[in-house]
């Protein structure tokens, strides 16, 4: 967000996943908004073949995510997605990591069985639609 | 430190920042460095293959041009643009990089990305992973009746493609329809309920752009305008990158 869209857009996401989530259940990341740092799945990293720099970029992100003690981890986009949860995976910290629109879908009850590949146990069979 | 004393003087040399320079506007304000180092203490990349921002930006500036351009350090940087957030002089650190990525000739450039960009030139989908628009649009038809069926509620959701005057064009990471199509359809369901008028494109559908990671200028608008294209020549008013 910091990059393309700065602080406002930042604004209007935390709104959204504060009011999905509840205002408690809502941890920020130190730095965050503009002075966060980026995941490093961006910019071609993740298909250029130099994983261990890759995931040793990432380490100060999965830092950031671990200190909040989150579940979970919003990714905005799939770069994001894909880097972060190998780096959950890598470094142990086994927190899920999801796409907006699955929380916003598992917020509004309306989140498939098959929709739920991202989702850990603890909320896998949680509200499942049509079940 | 290095081993080796670093001797300046002389004539002045032509330096490839300075042609980094005439292409930015400002020139990046790649001269105005005041070396505090402010880029480098929040750099995920500092310290990778011996570099930082701020040393790679004083290499450029001394002119020590064969250094920089045979480093494997601008793949490493993902051109976050944090450091010009943190930087008091705005200086436009990743477009240095991003240029000196682009002066390895193509073939030697990182074989993933490359291999990706290439397989977005395939055809007119320009996906990342060369599914055609074929493709594409039967992977999306067979998920949605396929929901359509099962779930009810959303019997009248729409996927459409090419949806002649749609409000909103829409594109697509490929990795959903060729890895995980049932990751496409939380997006659908939220669309169908605030009741948007959207469509994909046939042609152009692909959201991600390797191309530019790969530096290829001309590749990298090839796409752009294909997606763009699509979208004018459908009436969409609005695109949406899901990216």
């Amino acid at each position: 967000m910091r990059k393309s869209y700065g602080d406002p857009i930042a604004e209007d996401l935390r709104f959204v996943v504060k009011t999905l989530v509840g205002e408690e259940n809502f941890i920020d990341m130190t730095p965050n908004r503009s002075n966060n740092y980026c995941c490093g799945g961006g910019g071609g990293f993740l298909q250029s073949g130099y994983k261990q720099q890759r995931l040793e970029f990432g380490r100060l992100k999965d830092n950031q995510i671990q200190a909040t003690k989150a579940d979970y981890c919003i990714a905005g986009c799939h770069n994001c997605h894909a880097q972060i949860h190998e780096l959950s995976d890598h470094y142990g910290g086994g927190y899920g990591v999801i796409h907006l629109w699955t929380l916003i879908c598992f917020a509004l009850g309306i989140l498939g069985e098959n929709e739920r590949e991202y989702l850990n146990d603890d909320l896998k069979e949680v509200a499942v639609y049509g079940a | 430190m290095s081993d080796k004393v670093v001797k300046l003087g002389g004539k002045k040399k032509s330096r490839f920042m300075d042609k980094v320079m005439q292409l930015l506007p400002e020139g990046g304000n790649l001269n105005l460095c005041l070396t505090c180092g402010a880029c480098s203490s929040g750099c995920p990349a500092t310290g990778l293959d011996g570099m930082d921002p701020r040393k790679f930006l004083r290499m450029a500036a001394l002119g020590m041009d064969a250094e920089i351009l045979k480093s494997d350090w601008p793949w490493m940087c993902t051109q976050c643009q944090r450091c010009i957030y943190v930087c008091p002089m705005k200086i436009d650190i990743p477009q240095l990089v991003y240029n000196v990525r682009g002066t390895r000739p193509r073939e030697e450039r990182p074989k993933g990305i490359l291999g990706s960009c290439d397989m977005a030139l395939k055809n007119d989908s320009c996906s990342a992973m060369g599914a055609s628009p074929e493709d594409f649009t039967f992977v999306v038809e067979d998920v949605l009746e396929e929901y359509q069926e099962a779930q009810p509620e959303f019997k009248d959701m729409q996927a459409p493609i090419d949806k002649q005057g749609a409000t909103f064009f829409l594109n697509q990471n490929s990795r959903e329809p060729v890895t995980e199509p049932d990751e496409m359809v939380p997006l659908w369901k939220i669309l169908h309920l605030v009741s948007a008028d959207w469509t994909y494109g046939s042609k152009g559908w692909g959201g991600e752009n390797y191309c530019m990671f790969l530096a290829d200028n001309d590749s990298w608008e090839h796409i752009v305008r294909t997606t763009a294209k699509q979208a004018d020549d459908l009436g969409c008013k609005i695109y949406l990158n899901t990216e």
